[in-house]
């Protein structure tokens, strides 16, 4: 199992499209990805339970990866965080 | 008599009584189901979980065809809420324990991820929800077909007013008895307005409280060419709009003769008219029309909403079914023009994200690329080519050594089908469209490796006067009769036909009946036009001297600005 923390870049935060770029990208891995923000942990492979996360610009996001390819999946997420999921 | 103005949404007129739609919540009951009856309620949500991927997959086809990309990955977010393991665990889950309808399960399942909204005190990520619900509301209109059912209940002839439609709501109107709706919210691009568009349903949207202000009965006239509803209007306004109604179906019905007739001007020039194809189902219209070919086959729908590049065999069976439908005529298969944000869609390696997509890896570029991509549609294409009249034509061409390249990877998948045992032709027709300025100018030097061409008018005239079209701020400096572009077209066609190559127009320039004058005039060969549009552009050329046509595109090629060509058109009255 491998954890992160991410700050959220992009100015609007995690609305539907980073959300789904997030969840498109979990998607593609095997592990099991969870998020977490204040204690609230919701399925990262589920775009409502990440827009229900409310995730604000500045906000600290607790990624894990639990699975065969959990480097791999931690990876991408981490390139989605460093590109501002292709925002701003 | 009071007149409400809105967003004109789809033209034509309709005068009828209204039928106000209730924007109530849907009602959805609690009905215990017998165990044995569970799975099948199971089955059916899963169902309707596949009827409305299939909404979204029309949606963004639409989207994707008049507002680009950006604006499609929306629809993406909808998929996934749709794919969310809160829909497609949670509610057989629920379904399962407790007993219950799906409808039921669905929306409490919603609910309680609405209370979770509910409950943010962010407003923009509280507003997200409404994403959900849109989704939400498809599916319960699906499970309920409750939508379709009412309005097909509606046992006269009516004007639908309603708060909101969806795209599924507006797909089924023309099962039903509704002759134009208007609605509150909703602008000219919403997916329910290209919808009615396509449908020939006359639209008005963005009318802010026409919902509250109609009553079931009301006289209504809906002018979908003004985007203007009259309600309760007087006996001389009726009679006004009664004639104006009767001329444009007279207008229609003028039209009618013109299936199969040629499209030959006054003075007897004849121009192949041939239609555009976006997606299948527009075959059965097109063959319909009687139009000469098929000028433009667009093979994008085949690469959209789906995590694998279509099989060879999967491409073969659509293409041969165009091909037979079309034959003898010829049908002119583009490759497809997807760009680099489709490759990671599909599982393959790519740019997620271009600053510029319209500049970056799309067309014959990412497919030079991707040969496996390329060649696996070639091969589909030579063996559809097998069961009628078959070209090919090649997008976004910028550069010789694209041509090459092509040629290059045209002759391998030949030769591969012929080792395999594939009576393949030995020669298919090869074109490129002409989109990218550069193209156009080098076209003497690429015409010996290439038998036709097709001018992209949409391309050619954003990558001529650097205009993004999707920008609002610059939209109106988007301009069909800039005399650069005019220009460019002149030069195409004329050199085209130094060696005799066939020129052909695809692109809205060739649906808009005040541009085809200029290009009957320019003298190219073949036209390709929107299904919809094909017997009035036939109409138009039948209207025509090519003789004075000519005279004018000569004077357009000496104008200085946009305007003067207008005019030059006008005082023609054309």
């Amino acid at each position: 199992m491998i954890e992160k923390e991410f700050v959220v870049p992009q100015k609007l935060g995690m609305h539907a499209r980073p959300c789904a770029l997030l969840v498109q990208e979990a998607n593609r891995f095997r592990s099991q990805i969870t998020v977490n923000k204040d204690g609230l942990e919701i399925n990262g492979k589920s775009v409502m339970g990440l827009m229900l996360l409310a995730a604000e610009c500045g906000a600290r996001l607790k990624i894990k990866a639990e699975g065969a390819d959990e480097a791999q999946a931690m990876d991408a997420v981490g390139k989605l965080f460093a590109r501002k999921f292709d925002e701003d | 008599m009071i007149v409400i103005k809105g967003i004109a949404a789809s033209p034509g007129i309709a005068i009828g009584k209204a039928y106000v739609m209730e924007d109530e919540e849907i009602v959805v009951n609690r009905i215990e189901l017998p165990k044995e009856l569970l799975r099948a309620e199971v089955k059916r949500f899963k169902a309707a979980q596949k009827a409305t991927h299939r909404d979204l997959d029309a949606a963004e086809a639409k989207v994707l065809k008049v507002l680009g990309r950006q604006h499609a990955k929306l629809i993406d977010a909808h998929r996934l809420i749709l794919k969310d393991s809160l829909i497609t665990q949670d509610v057989p889950k629920r379904i399962l324990a407790e007993g219950v309808n799906a409808e039921f399960a669905l929306s409490e399942a919603l609910e309680a991820v609405n209370q979770q909204f509910e409950k943010m005190e962010d407003e923009f990520f509280r507003e997200r929800r409404h994403d959900l619900f849109d989704v939400g509301k498809r599916l319960l209109s699906h499970l309920l077909k409750q939508t379709k059912r009412n309005l097909a209940d509606i046992d006269f002839d009516c004007v639908l007013i309603a708060r909101n439609l969806l795209p599924s709501d507006t797909l089924s109107l023309h099962e039903t008895k509704i002759i134009g709706f208007a609605t509150d919210l909703g602008g000219k691009t919403s997916h329910t307005a290209i919808l009615a568009q396509s449908l020939e349903i006359p639209a008005v949207v963005g009318l802010s409280d026409i919902s509250r202000r109609v009553k079931t009965g009301d006289h209504i006239i809906l002018d979908g060419d003004q985007g203007m509803v009259i309600i309760n209007p007087g006996p001389e306004t009726i009679a006004k709009y009664q004639r104006a109604q009767q001329k444009s179906l007279q207008e229609e019905r003028a039209l009618e003769p013109l299936r199969g007739q040629p499209a030959t001007t006054l003075d007897g020039k004849s121009f192949k008219l041939e239609a555009n194809l976006d997606s299948p189902e527009e075959i059965k219209a097109i063959v319909a029309l009687q139009a000469d070919g098929i000028g433009l086959f667009r093979t994008e729908y085949l690469f959209l909403n789906r995590t694998v590049p279509p099989t060879e065999d999967e491409q073969f069976k659509a293409y041969q079914a165009i091909v037979k439908a079309m034959e003898p005529r010829s049908v002119v298969i583009r490759t497809a023009d997807i760009g680099g944000d489709r490759l990671s869609q599909l599982g393959i390696e790519g740019p997620k994200s271009e600053t510029n997509p319209f500049m970056g890896l799309r067309g014959v570029r990412l497919f030079l690329r991707h040969t496996d991509l390329f060649k696996t549609q070639l091969r589909a294409i030579l063996r559809a080519a097998l069961k009628g009249k078959v070209k090919v034509l090649i997008p976004m061409v910028s550069a010789i050594g694209e041509i090459h390249g092509v040629r290059r990877l045209l002759a391998q998948a030949q030769a591969e089908l012929q080792a395999e045992g594939v009576d393949v032709e030995g020669k298919i027709e090869l074109g490129i469209m002409i989109e990218i300025p550069s193209a156009a100018l080098m076209l003497e030097h690429f015409l010996p490796l290439i038998d036709f061409v097709s001018i992209g008018t949409n391309d050619l005239i954003q990558y001529t006067l650097a205009v993004d079209r999707i920008n609002e701020h610059v939209t109106h400096l988007y301009d069909p009769f800039h005399p650069a572009v005019v220009k460019l077209l002149d030069h195409v066609v004329k050199t085209c036909h130094k060696k005799d190559k066939w020129v052909s127009v695809c692109g809205e320039m060739t649906s808009d009946p005040h541009a085809v004058p200029l290009l009957v005039g320019l003298g190219v060969d073949s036209m390709s036009v929107s299904p919809r549009m094909h017997l009035r552009i036939k109409q138009a050329v039948r209207g025509l001297r090519y003789a004075a046509m000519q005279k004018i595109a000569q004077q357009a090629l000496t104008c200085s600005d946009s305007d003067q060509i207008r005019r030059l058109l006008a005082d023609q009255g054309l």
